[in-house]
């Protein structure tokens, strides 16, 4: 049976969060994740036993967490397990389960872990009829979204997809059953267009649950700037907006400050570098390079220009760290004599790019930051109404499923493989899909066939 | 008035495809066994189409071949005209589909029940079957003989209350003229039977010497030809062609200005027609806007000059059938020698049944072909001929034999009818099979040959050779998994000549033959270790190494999917007490009785939430037993 892996505390804010895997290659899965404090041979680990250490993904340390061992057959499901706890909240949570099913686990189905409780026989009396509410209580659940995705876009654009397959697939399958029939064949190149049709609006779908995570986990953004620049009092000043409500988690991270506001009702999280400097002396080549990680690491960063300074190299080297990143320019100190130079030697060097005047100390200006981040993630677009996260890394597990799929079928077409094959791909994307929208595929092919074709003696 | 003629292990009510294998199998597997119709003259008829065969229904013939039936072996004797379709379409789909001579096709099987040991033919019409205690305990003739049986098989085909309209004239018929059974209708809904009522219906035969075909397309059969069943050795012969031609705007309007004289359309047929095979005036109605249709004008036999119109289904009077068929290209002058008719029929609702094919409420009473709500003569064969094994197992007590989705079109088919009920004659289709790939026609012996060898069927020497052939396929994919070929210039050269790119290291020559536009034959000659082997056994080697990955990914799908499928419902769970069930799935269960959690998947009106509480209350089942 394939390994599994779920989050399975509640989504939403809480202190810890815990990742559960399940399945024969539970151990070899987390041999390339954990790296255990005492490196200990994972495959000598007995049972109930839990171990310190961190959850990497490619190198990169994603949070240190304990790890509880059951091995097989003495767990909940009877299989090999373990349960990853973290101190992270929803996004590192999120995160590491996302490492185990680019590892090789599947996603858990709900319910999936106790229903292999069941199905590998270890489930007392009194278990099993609680786990009879749970179940109803996540249909119900189920079905209230499904209802609910029935009215929304996702499902209207899920919909469009399966139409667009089902009419290559309903020609596939009709040349195949009634070969004898001069049926109005849908051409290899016509059916390769439907596809990457398919392809595109699945893509998109995928981008658009960057949206979701948005509303999740909020928008990293880093402020940088030389020193003096104001970064500084633009974080006083922005935690001093009424319409920035400062929330009372506080910064941890290590080497930076991190800030927490809300901006049309999305958590945006601010990394400063002004506590570092104070410690450190060597301030213009560490912050540099502070600055370099930082934004690397965000999701936007507000680069902060001081206009009564001339430009220099430093100046110079932010703005190079604007490349490929979405960035925000604010021309700062409008307050002060400003050099007109500096203004125009940045806007030349960002092209399109609007910069924004502010004047940090005196707030002045600061509500067009807001409206620019609003606007550059569609904040006001976002609906707020989402779904609860597994709900949506489910979906979006299937929507990359289906997009790997369409992507094989494509290849397969391009290919020359017989359209048998290709059929089997393209039934296999709509069998996916239909998992968000609970249809099923084979009645409605023939459906189909016989209301689009005429057959028959 | 009514004689005691004799006791007996099964009888089998009917004739047809359904009836002769289901004989056959019974007769085979030692049982004495009697078959019935009324009359002699209508046994293995094709009152329909005259071929056998198509997508999806030559993967049914051969897997029956391979379980030890005859329908294969029958055609191969009988073909004139033999093709295999879909060649372009990918090896999951070939399809074999031959030309009958329905009288030698009718004469061949006669004579094979005749000379069949255990085998007991009758001319005869069935009017009741005795039932004691729920089991079946004779049978009785309208003319007054009854035989104490142990099990039935019905395969009444059309028979059963048989009604045929032309036009504005309908009268009690089965089909092509024979008297129908309608006694046993009766009988049956005495019985508490559920019967259901459909309709078909067939086109018009016209003589060979009214039509001009040089108006028509030419379609010929293939030059290299594939037998049906896997044990015949390729016959030679001379083929005979089929035609193609076309309805046009004058056929059309005459349809449109005498629908009123339909029974269909005036509502004198209550029967419910299958949306697969709809006569031509529902084609011109449904498809108001489809300019043309096409007409395929095949023989039927050569002793004879009857020619099937395909396509020209109808139930208008004749006298209006004579009229649009006469507008058709090359039938300007056509002569009927038997108008085009419908005919309804009643049939049992078939989710009634075991999957064995046994009546849930009836022992020993067992149901094949038409009469269980399907259409097509290879549908009703494979049901025979599973009727006539598990009729036999069941008296020898003994499981019986249920394929499963993932083995056969045979498992898809039976698993259909009985999980879900139709509400119109079932035809099998590729696209009802979830594993196609698995399901192939070239590799059915493969999958099938040895259960029927278990099943008693399959000779053991037949077994034996079938077990080389395995063993022969197996080392030569394994050999060519392992074979490297090495770039040289001839290698080069050969590949160059096929269209594909140079290799310059080392390449397996399995990874040669997955490329799409190599072939194993066409490897030969950079391949000098090469076996001797067959057609057949190439073939099978070329199928599974090209398509290793695609084939892969369905077996995946059937290990995720087989967990379920083995996870058994006993008869007697009683679904209307099962906490947390919704009504709608309780009423399902209760009336299908599911024979796997898998099957029950598969029943509308059955959600995955109620198959999570029926695996709970299996659990809660298992742990009160053992305790």
């Amino acid at each position: 049976m394939s390994t599994i892996a779920a989050i399975s505390t509640a989504p939403g804010i809480g202190g810890i969060g815990i990742v559960r895997m399940s399945g024969e290659n539970t151990f070899k899965i987390l041999n390339k994740i954990f790296r255990p404090k005492n490196s200990v041979n994972l495959d000598e680990v007995k049972g109930y036993t839990i171990k310190y250490g961190y959850i990497v993904n490619n190198d990169e340390i994603i949070d240190e967490v304990l790890v509880s061992f059951f091995r097989a057959p003495n767990s909940y499901t009877t299989e090999n397990l373990c349960e990853i706890s973290s101190h992270g909240g929803a996004y590192i949570v999120r995160k590491i389960l996302e490492t185990c099913l680019e590892n090789g686990a599947n996603l858990a189905e709900p319910g999936e872990f106790t229903k292999r409780a069941f199905l590998n026989g270890r489930m007392d009396l009194s278990q099993a009829e609680a786990v009879i509410d749970v179940i109803n209580a996540v249909s119900d659940k189920e079905a209230k979204t499904s209802i609910k995705q029935l009215e929304g876009i996702l499902s209207k654009q899920i919909k469009e997809i399966r139409d667009l397959l089902m009419s290559v697939m309903v020609n596939i399958e009709v040349s195949i059953d009634y070969p004898e029939y001069d049926v109005e064949e849908v051409t290899n190149k016509e059916a390769y267009s439907i596809l990457q049709q398919v392809y595109t609006k699945l893509e998109k779908l995928l981008k658009s649950f960057d949206n979701g995570k948005i509303i999740k986990n909020g928008i990293k953004v880093a402020i940088i700037g030389k020193p003096n620049a104001g970064k500084s009092s633009l974080l006083n000043s922005i935690l001093k907006e009424e319409r920035a409500i400062v929330t009372d988690i506080e910064g941890t991270t290590r080497d930076t400050i991190e800030e927490h506001i809300t901006v049309s009702g999305i958590p945006i999280h601010i990394i400063d570098t002004a506590g570092i400097r104070k410690a450190d002396n060597e301030v213009e080549k560490i912050g540099i390079e502070k600055s370099k990680k930082m934004a690397e690491e965000a999701d936007l960063i507000i680069a902060i220009f001081d206009m009564s300074r001339p430009f220099d190299k430093e100046d110079e080297e932010i703005l190079n760290l604007l490349k490929g990143k979405k960035s925000i320019i604010l021309l700062n100190k409008i307050d002060l004599q400003t050099d007109s130079e500096i203004k125009h030697i940045i806007q030349e060097k960002i092209g399109d790019i609007e910069s924004i005047e502010i004047s940090a100390k005196e707030s002045i200006g600061i509500e067009n930051i807001y409206d620019r981040i609003s606007k550059m993630f569609e904040l006001n677009e976002i609906s707020l109404e989402g779904d609860a996260i597994i709900t949506n890394v489910r979906h979006k597990e299937i929507i990359s499923k289906a997009l790997q799929l369409t992507k094989n079928a494509m290849d397969a077409m391009t290919g020359y493989l017989p359209i048998d094959i290709i059929g089997v791909y393209i039934k296999e994307i709509m069998e996916e899909l239909g998992k968000i929208t609970g249809e099923s595929v084979s009645g409605e092919i023939i459906k189909e066939i016989f209301s689009k074709f005429c057959l028959g003696k | 008035m009514s004689y005691y003629a004799g006791e007996y292990d099964i009888a089998v009510i009917g004739a047809g495809h359904a009836g002769c294998e289901a004989a056959l199998a019974a007769a085979r597997l030692g049982k004495k066994t009697l078959m019935f119709s009324i009359s002699l003259e209508a046994v293995a008829n094709m009152p329909c189409n005259p071929h056998i065969g198509g997508s999806s229904k030559g993967h049914l013939v051969r897997e029956i071949d391979a379980l030890g039936g005859e329908m294969g072996k029958n055609i191969d004797k009988t073909f004139i005209q033999i093709k295999m379709l879909n060649k372009s379409k990918g090896p999951a789909v070939y399809s074999l589909r031959a030309q009958a001579d329905r009288k030698m096709y009718q004469m061949e099987m006669k004579h094979t029940l005749e000379k069949q040991e255990n085998l007991f033919i009758k001319q005869a019409e069935i009017t009741k079957i005795n039932v004691e205690d729920g089991k079946v305990e004779s049978i009785e003739t309208n003319i007054g003989a009854i035989y104490k049986v142990k099990a039935v098989i019905l395969a009444t085909g059309t028979y059963l209350k048989g009604k045929i309209h032309i036009g504005e004239v309908s009268f009690e018929s089965g089909p092509d003229g024979v008297f129908p059974s309608i006694e046993l209708s009766n009988c049956l809904k005495g019985l508490g039977i559920e019967l259901l009522r459909f309709k078909t219906g067939t086109p018009a035969r016209i003589n060979k010497s009214s039509i001009d075909f040089s108006k028509m397309e030419i379609q010929s059969g293939d030059k290299d030809i594939e037998m049906f069943s896997f044990e015949d050795e390729v016959v030679e012969k001379e083929q005979e062609p089929c035609y193609l031609t076309y309805t046009n705007e004058e056929t059309h309007k005459i349809i449109r200005e005498n629908l009123h004289r339909s029974p269909l359309y005036a509502g004198k047929i209550e029967g419910t027609g299958p949306r697969y095979c709809p006569s031509i005036e529902d084609k011109v109605v449904r498809f108001a806007d489809k300019e043309r249709h096409q007409i395929f004008v095949e023989p039927i036999g050569e002793k004879t000059n009857e020619m099937y119109i395909q396509g020209m289904s109808s139930s208008l009077p004749e006298d209006v059938q004579i009229a649009m068929y006469r507008t058709i290209p090359g039938l300007e002058h056509a002569e009927f020698t038997r108008p085009a008719y419908a005919i309804e029929y009643d049939c049992i609702e078939p989710s009634q049944l075991k999957i064995s094919l046994e009546s849930k409420k009836i022992s020993g009473m067992f149901f094949a072909g038409q009469i269980n709500g399907t259409s097509g003569y290879e549908e009703a064969a494979a049901q025979g001929l599973i009727a006539g094994i598990n009729a036999s197992r069941k008296l020898d007590e003994k499981e019986p034999i249920v394929l499963g989705r993932d083995e056969a079109y045979i498992g898809v088919l039976i698993d259909d009818i009985v999980t879900k009920s139709t509400n119109e004659p079932y035809r099998m289709m590729t696209s009802r099979a979830e594993y196609r790939l698995l399901l192939r026609q070239d590799n059915a012996d493969l999958r099938l040959t040895k259960i029927g060898n278990k099943v008693g069927l399959i000779s053991n020497e037949r077994y034996e050779k079938f077990c080389k052939k395995q063993d022969n396929i197996a080392k030569e994919i394994e050999r060519v998994k392992k074979k490297v070929i090495k770039p040289t210039e001839k290698v080069n050269e050969v590949l160059q000549k096929y269209g594909s790119s140079k290799i310059d290291t080392g390449v397996k020559l399995s990874d040669l033959l997955k490329r799409t536009e190599l072939t194993y034959e066409g490897l030969k000659e950079i391949d000098e270790e090469r076996p001797v082997l067959t057609k057949q056994e190439a073939e099978e080697v070329q199928i599974q190494v090209k398509y290793e990955g695609y084939i892969n990914l369905q077996l995946a799908q059937v290990e995720k999917a087989r967990k379920l499928e083995d996870k058994a419902l006993f008869e007697n769970i009683e679904y209307s007490k099962i906490l947390g069930l919704r009504l709608e799935a309780r009423q399902k269960l209760d009336k299908f009785k599911p024979i796997s959690v898998g099957q029950a998947s598969r029943i509308s009106g059955v959600s995955p939430a109620d198959i999570s509480v029926l695996l709970i209350y299996l659990e809660q089942e298992r742990r009160n037993s053992k305790q």
